[in-house]
Parts: C-alpha cells; sequence; structure tokens
C-alpha cells in the first residue's frame, strides 16, 4: 500500500470507531450546526463527543499546522478525509468564524504569540469569534468606519457602534476594525485589533431580521480596553488584512447554500410535490424554471472547480471570488423564489412541525440578506468592473 | 480530469488564434458575403486546414488520423468563433467523423474516415425536416428493395449541404414519427440521381441547404449501422454536434465581450468615457461573469465527449442551452452599447448576431436543450 492508501484505511477506521451515528444524518436548515465556544449548548452529548474527538485529532481545522493544533496534513489526505467523511455522510464538526476567518488570517499576518494564544483555542472549538466590521454609517463603505481606538500607550481605548456582528451575542472573542490614527487617509488608520467579548463596555444586541431569527447584532463599545498585543499585523495598516478577509468570506458565502449534502435537489422536490406524468412534470412552465435553474446551478458549480483546479496549475486569474460571491448569492435567492412557488401556499407556513417549523419561508428570507452582507451584488459588480475590466 | 486545458491543447488553440487570425479573418467573411459566395469561404481555406491536419483531428490513428480529441477540436472551433470563420471543419471533420465512426462498420470507417482525414471528400448531415429540431420525428422513408434502399423525403437546414460530396442521412426504414427505433442512417453521394439540392440564402452568410429525395437508390453498402438502429449514433454525433456548436457560441460571446470591451474604453460622450458610467459597469461585469460560467460548461462538456462519460448527452444540453443564452445577451448588449455605429453594416458587430442565432438554432435552441435536459434529468 502506498501512503496515501495507508493514510485513507487509518481515517476510515478512525472514522468508523469515532464518529457517532447521529453524526451521519444530514443538518436540516442550520439546526444541528457545531458551532463551540463557552456559550455554546450542545444538541447532543454525540455532537460535543464528535468535536471534542475531531478537534483533539486537530481535523476540525485538518490544513492548519500541527504547532497551533491543527491536523497537518497536505493536500492529498485533505482530500482523502473530506471525501472518507461525506462517504459516511459526516457533519461538520465544527462550524467556525475561527476556523473559515480569522484563523487563515492570523496565519498569514498574526505574530507568533497571538497565532500560540488563539488558533489552538479555536481547533479544539473552545472559543468561538465574531467579526465586527460594519457600522450604521459603514456598510458597503467599509473603510468609511468611525469607531476609534484612542492611543493609550500600551493599549487603546475603543469607543463606537458595529452591526451585523455575526452571533455576536453568542462569541467569545471579536476580530475588530478600529480607526486608530483619524489624521491619516481614510483605508491607512486601520487596525484590526481582538479582544473577549467580555472586557467591560462590550454590549451585543440582537437584531431581529424578517426571517424571524437573529443571527446577527449591534455591538456597542464604550470605553474598551484592547491590549496593543492584540493586534494583528502591524497599528494601521489592518485594511490590507480586512481585505483578505473579506474575500474569504466572499467565497464562503459564495459557496453557502447551493446544495446540502443528503439534501433533496430542486427537481426532486418539483417532482414530489408537483408529480410527474409521462416522463414530463405537471407545471409546465415551472418545470422550465426549475430546468433553468438547475443548468444555472450545474454551470455555476463546473464554475467553482475549474477555477480550484486554474488555481492548483497556478494558470488562474485570480480576483474571480467577486464574481462566485455575486453569481452564487443570486444563484441562491433564485433558488428559493422557486422553491416557495413550487411548495405553493404550504411554502408560507411560518410555524408547526410538519412544516419543519417554517423552514423555507425562513430560510427564503434570509436568503435576500446573501446579497448584501459581505458585499452586495453591486459591490461585487463594482469591484468586477474596475479589478479585473479595467472600467474606470 | 481538471477543468484546465494541457500544453498541446493550449498549444493547439494558440495556433488556431493565429492561423484563423491571418487566413480567415472576420474581413473574409464580408468579402464571401459582398461576392455572393457559393461556400461562405475562401476556396483554398479547407485545404489549408487539411494541410494544418483539423481535418484529421478526430479521426482515430487506425483510420489514418490523429485521434487527438474534442478538447483539442473545441479550442479551434471556439477560436472560429472569434473570427466567424465558415470552413467544412463543422459538417466534415466533426459530424461526418463523429457520425461514420459511431454507426460505420470497419470497411465504411477506413474509407470514409482516411479520405476526410486526408482531404479529399467532405460531409453534410441531413437530419432536420421541419422548421424545429427534431431527430425522433424523422419521418422520411427508406424502403429496402434488393440489394439496397430506396430514399424518398426532404431535409432542410443541412449545413454545407450544397457542396459536401457526402450527405449523412437520416430516414425511416420503420417505426413511426416520433419512434426511436427505426431510423437508419445512410451515406449517399450529393449527386445520386434523384437527389435535388437547393441553397438557401441565410442570416450568417453560410452554405445550407434543402435537399428532396425521389426514390433515390441506395447500395446495401451505403447503410451506415444496423437497420433501424441509428438512433444511438444519431444521438451521439448531435451531442457533439451541440457541444461544438456552444463552443463556437462561446467563441462569439468572449469576442464580442472584448471589442465591447475596448468601446468603453475609447468612446466619450458627455466628455467622459461611456466605461465610466456605473449602469453600463454592472451589465459588464454581470457579461462577464455569465461568460465565465460558459468557459467551464464548454470544457466540461468537451471533456465527456474524450471520456466517454455516459452525463455527456446532459452536459451537451446543459452546455448548448447555457450558451444559446449567454450568446444572445451577448450579441444584443454589444450592439447596444455600441450605440448607433453597432447597426451599421460597416462595422462587424453585427455579424456575431446573425451567426449566433443560426447556431443557436440549429440542433436544438435554448428551449428545445432546456426541455431535453429535464428530460434527461427524469422530469
Amino acid at each position: 500500500m502506498t501512503d496515501l492508501q495507508t493514510f485513507r484505511q487509518q481515517t476510515r477506521d478512525w472514522l468508523e470507531e469515532n464518529c457517532p451515528p447521529s453524526m451521519r444524518e444530514p443538518v436540516k436548515g442550520g439546526e444541528g450546526m457545531c458551532w463551540g465556544g463557552r456559550n455554546f449548548t450542545f444538541e447532543s452529548k454525540e455532537q460535543q463527543q464528535w468535536m471534542e474527538r475531531m478537534g483533539a485529532k486537530g481535523w476540525t481545522a485538518p490544513d492548519w499546522p500541527t504547532e497551533y493544533g491543527g491536523g497537518g496534513l497536505d493536500k492529498a489526505q485533505h482530500k482523502i478525509l473530506r471525501e472518507e467523511m461525506s462517504r459516511i455522510n459526516a457533519r461538520s464538526p465544527l462550524d467556525s468564524f475561527g476556523i473559515w476567518m480569522i484563523g487563515p488570517a492570523l496565519l498569514k499576518f498574526g505574530s507568533e504569540a497571538l497565532k500560540q494564544q488563539h488558533l489552538p483555542p479555536i481547533v479544539r472549538g473552545e472559543i468561538r469569534w465574531c467579526q465586527g466590521y460594519s457600522e450604521p454609517g459603514a456598510g458597503s463603505d467599509l473603510a468609511g468606519l468611525q469607531s476609534k481606538g484612542e492611543d493609550r500607550g500600551d493599549h487603546f481605548i475603543a469607543n463606537g457602534q458595529k452591526v451585523w456582528t455575526s452571533y455576536g451575542d453568542k462569541a467569545d472573542w471579536m476580530f475588530c476594525l478600529l480607526r486608530t490614527d483619524s489624521e491619516a487617509k481614510k483605508q491607512m488608520g486601520i487596525s484590526l485589533v481582538l479582544f473577549d467579548m467580555l472586557t467591560p463596555g462590550v454590549t451585543p444586541k440582537p437584531i431581529k431580521l424578517i426571517s424571524g431569527s437573529s443571527p446577527f447584532c449591534e455591538t456597542f463599545l464604550d470605553d474598551v480596553r484592547v491590549e496593543k498585543d492584540q493586534v494583528v499585523g502591524e497599528i494601521n495598516q489592518g485594511w490590507t488584512i480586512a481585505k483578505y478577509l473579506l474575500t474569504h468570506e466572499r467565497e464562503m458565502i459564495g459557496g453557502m447554500g447551493m446544495s446540502e449534502a443528503g439534501a433533496e435537489t430542486m427537481s426532486q422536490t418539483a417532482s414530489r410535490v408537483l408529480g410527474v406524468e409521462q416522463g414530463r412534470m405537471n407545471n409546465p412552465m415551472l418545470r422550465a424554471e426549475v430546468a433553468k435553474w438547475e443548468i444555472d446551478g450545474a454551470c455555476f458549480a463546473l464554475t467553482a472547480e475549474r477555477v480550484t483546479d486554474e488555481v492548483k496549475s497556478g494558470s488562474g486569474v485570480g480576483a474571480t471570488s467577486a464574481m462566485l460571491k455575486y453569481y452564487g448569492t443570486e444563484l441562491n435567492k433564485r433558488r428559493f423564489e422557486t422553491l416557495l412557488k413550487i411548495n405553493g401556499s404550504d411554502g408560507m407556513i411560518w410555524d408547526g412541525e410538519a412544516a419543519i417549523n417554517g423552514w423555507l419561508p425562513r430560510t427564503w428570507l434570509r436568503t435576500k440578506g446573501n446579497s448584501i452582507e459581505g458585499g452586495t451584488s453591486e459591490v461585487q459588480l463594482n469591484v468586477i468592473a474596475k479589478n479585473i475590466l479595467g472600467l474606470g | 480530469m481538471a477543468l484546465v486545458l494541457n500544453e498541446e491543447q493550449q498549444m493547439l488553440k494558440e495556433s488556431a488564434q493565429g492561423f484563423l487570425a491571418e487566413f480567415a479573418p472576420l474581413a473574409e467573411l464580408r468579402k464571401q458575403r459582398d461576392a455572393g459566395s457559393q461556400t461562405g469561404y475562401a476556396d483554398n481555406l479547407w485545404s489549408q486546414m487539411v494541410d494544418m491536419g483539423w481535418a484529421a483531428i478526430l479521426v482515430p490513428e487506425a483510420c489514418g488520423g490523429l485521434g487527438f480529441g474534442h478538447v483539442g477540436m473545441g479550442q479551434i472551433v471556439e477560436q472560429s468563433g472569434r473570427t466567424l470563420t465558415a470552413s467544412p471543419l463543422f459538417a466534415t471533420a466533426i459530424l461526418g467523423v463523429t457520425a461514420i465512426n459511431s454507426a460505420g462498420n470497419e470497411a465504411q470507417k477506413s474509407e470514409l474516415l482516411g479520405a476526410i482525414a486526408r482531404g479529399e471528400i467532405t460531409t453534410a448531415l441531413a437530419i432536420d425536416e421541419k422548421i424545429h429540431h427534431a431527430p425522433t420525428q424523422i419521418s422520411m422513408t427508406a424502403t429496402k428493395r434488393e440489394g439496397g434502399y430506396v430514399l424518398n423525403g426532404a431535409k432542410r437546414f443541412v449545413a454545407d449541404g450544397s457542396t459536401a460530396d457526402k450527405l449523412i442521412v437520416a430516414a425511416r426504414t420503420g417505426g413511426e414519427p416520433g419512434d426511436m427505433t427505426g431510423i437508419s442512417l445512410f451515406v449517399v453521394d450529393r449527386t445520386a440521381t434523384g437527389i435535388g439540392v437547393d441553397r438557401t440564402v441565410m442570416t450568417d452568410t453560410r452554405n445550407y441547404a434543402e435537399i428532396s429525395f425521389n426514390n433515390v437508390e441506395v447500395a446495401e453498402s451505403g447503410l451506415l449501422g444496423a437497420e433501424g438502429y441509428g438512433f444511438n449514433a444519431l444521438s451521439a454525433t448531435l451531442d457533439a454536434g451541440n457541444i461544438y456548436l456552444a463552443a463556437e457560441l462561446l467563441g462569439i460571446a468572449q469576442e464580442t465581450f472584448d471589442v465591447t470591451l475596448q468601446y468603453l474604453k475609447e468612446r466619450k460622450q458627455f466628455g467622459v468615457l461611456i466605461g465610466s458610467f456605473q449602469a453600463l459597469q454592472h451589465r459588464a461585469a454581470h457579461w462577464w461573469s455569465e461568460v465565465e460560467l460558459c468557459k467551464s460548461v464548454v470544457l466540461k462538456a468537451l471533456q465527456s465527449i474524450d471520456e466517454g462519460d455516459d452525463k455527456s448527452p446532459a452536459l451537451a444540453s446543459i452546455a448548448k442551452a447555457k450558451l444559446c443564452e449567454i450568446a444572445e445577451l451577448a450579441t444584443n448588449e454589444a450592439i447596444q452599447m455600441h450605440g448607433g455605429i453597432g447597426m451599421t453594416d460597416e462595422y462587424d458587430i453585427g455579424f456575431f448576431i446573425k451567426r449566433a442565432r443560426s447556431a443557436q438554432i440549429m440542433f436544438g435552441d435554448n428551449s428545445y436543450h432546456t426541455d431535453r435536459f429535464a428530460l434527461l434529468s427524469g422530469y
């Protein structure tokens, strides 16, 4: 056996032994996701076991270096792990802004001390992170942010208001953009800082969305003490890191929700609800809408694949994250509009067990935010026009 | 297979780009149109392409070809969409080769494919009988008699139908229109007794014909494949045809985009470049995004033929449907963003919309392939 074959066999055996049966069933509508952290309530003991076992092995962050608690896997091994997990329909052991966002930024820009301090607890699911970027006056124009960090020698005193802080009320730490030099040009006086949400003066307040849920908060900062050793990268040079993180976020949102493992495809749902006679779905107009969506969905999935392959072979143009974000979120919105039409009046049921607690209308409404958060569709089109097409 | 070109395919793409720009640019199509050309291309173009080896790309090595594969050929066709080059490449080196290779016996393959690879014969595929593509609806008859068959019926929208040496014809030896069984493929000389060829002048200045068959006698050796079971080979040929039409439409979508983007950076109104207007920037950025999706699906569809992937029929319909949609977007946006000059015959952009619509309609348009994709997916 080659090394990779051995690795595959060992991985398969380990997963067989350590992945609890209930963690091999698909997650429906955001429920059952595992966010970890100090405030998290596990849905079951098995969910906690699954996170802890994977975390101890470093496989919640398989490609991070082992010295920071990661799995230390190379690309080929990482691929095998993904394949073996999907073979048994294993759930993601940990969903985490630490793993998706601030972790990669720390690996790239953080000091050794910051990496040692923050990365291992992220891997183990002990600390849950949130992002303090947008402000009431700085949405699409993020660099116009006004929350201030006043220099007090070895620390800053932060004041201001953040908004759209994902799960700000449940998170343990925040990575946050502050204006630390008000004299400098817009993008030049911004720092990326880290602080504990329990620090005096930090007050998150949930915002209720049209979907009925409250995944976001507004977070008030009143004389919050932020240590200077918790600045990522150089002071006043945070914008570069912020942009790097935005790219990550775009990729994440762009790829989200396209298909849940084990879930029905759109045409399966439509066929089940509308019925198929003599090979053709009843309701020709919806049939065409479903087919057009699935054609675009297939083309989009192939594009994500091609972009990855081009990066691997070194022939990529880069800067495609704006396109993937733009197209992916618009496609996801279309998907839920069509699903709503397929389900007729059932699609309007907001509550009750039969309608999976209003999963469809709530998720449909939630998708409206996909083309706003992480940079609106219009901002993505601006990015494409300026950075790729060279239109001034 | 990774969704990227290998080095050989990339080289072929570049050499096609150079060749077509030099010997068959859009100016040549304009010249042919203005001269009332019967073919739509210069007399020596095909022999140059044969010399380049292009006629032999899809012909298996055993039959004297190169066996280079569809991804490579797709690069040439994509480039020919940028220059709007008409030639026998599509009807002969793609459709003819695929049909004969899928359906023919060893003798037919070695004789006909060898002759195509050497540039000795050209072919045309005669399928459609009505104004909309519907391959199962074939009603033209082939009646068996001593030593062969007699063909009766009519075909239309036959690419290269007025010039090809051989016609590959689908006709019924059994069954009713709508049945997949009972369809047989035949190879006949275009000049055989009883064949009437009427060249139709079409919007894209290419060479098509309406062809009538009146008691046309074909010898047993002219039957391609088993009697009554030609539909599979026909389907494979149409799938390939549609994937190449998608590749050509991709070339059209990209070229119109590049030309229009350049125009946005040159044309001034209100004292500024029109490319500085966000109304146009967003439309250009959307168009560019759609072309990115098109590149992916065309490459995947080409790879699927090379790999003998059983998803090839679905991918052919996905690719054709998507490229019909985006070629329509591209050519319409190109004219609109050029403003008045886009409406003039003197400016080249109008040639693209004319060719695009013909290519979209051939072998099934967006609605046909969206419907077919749904059927193949079980709904």
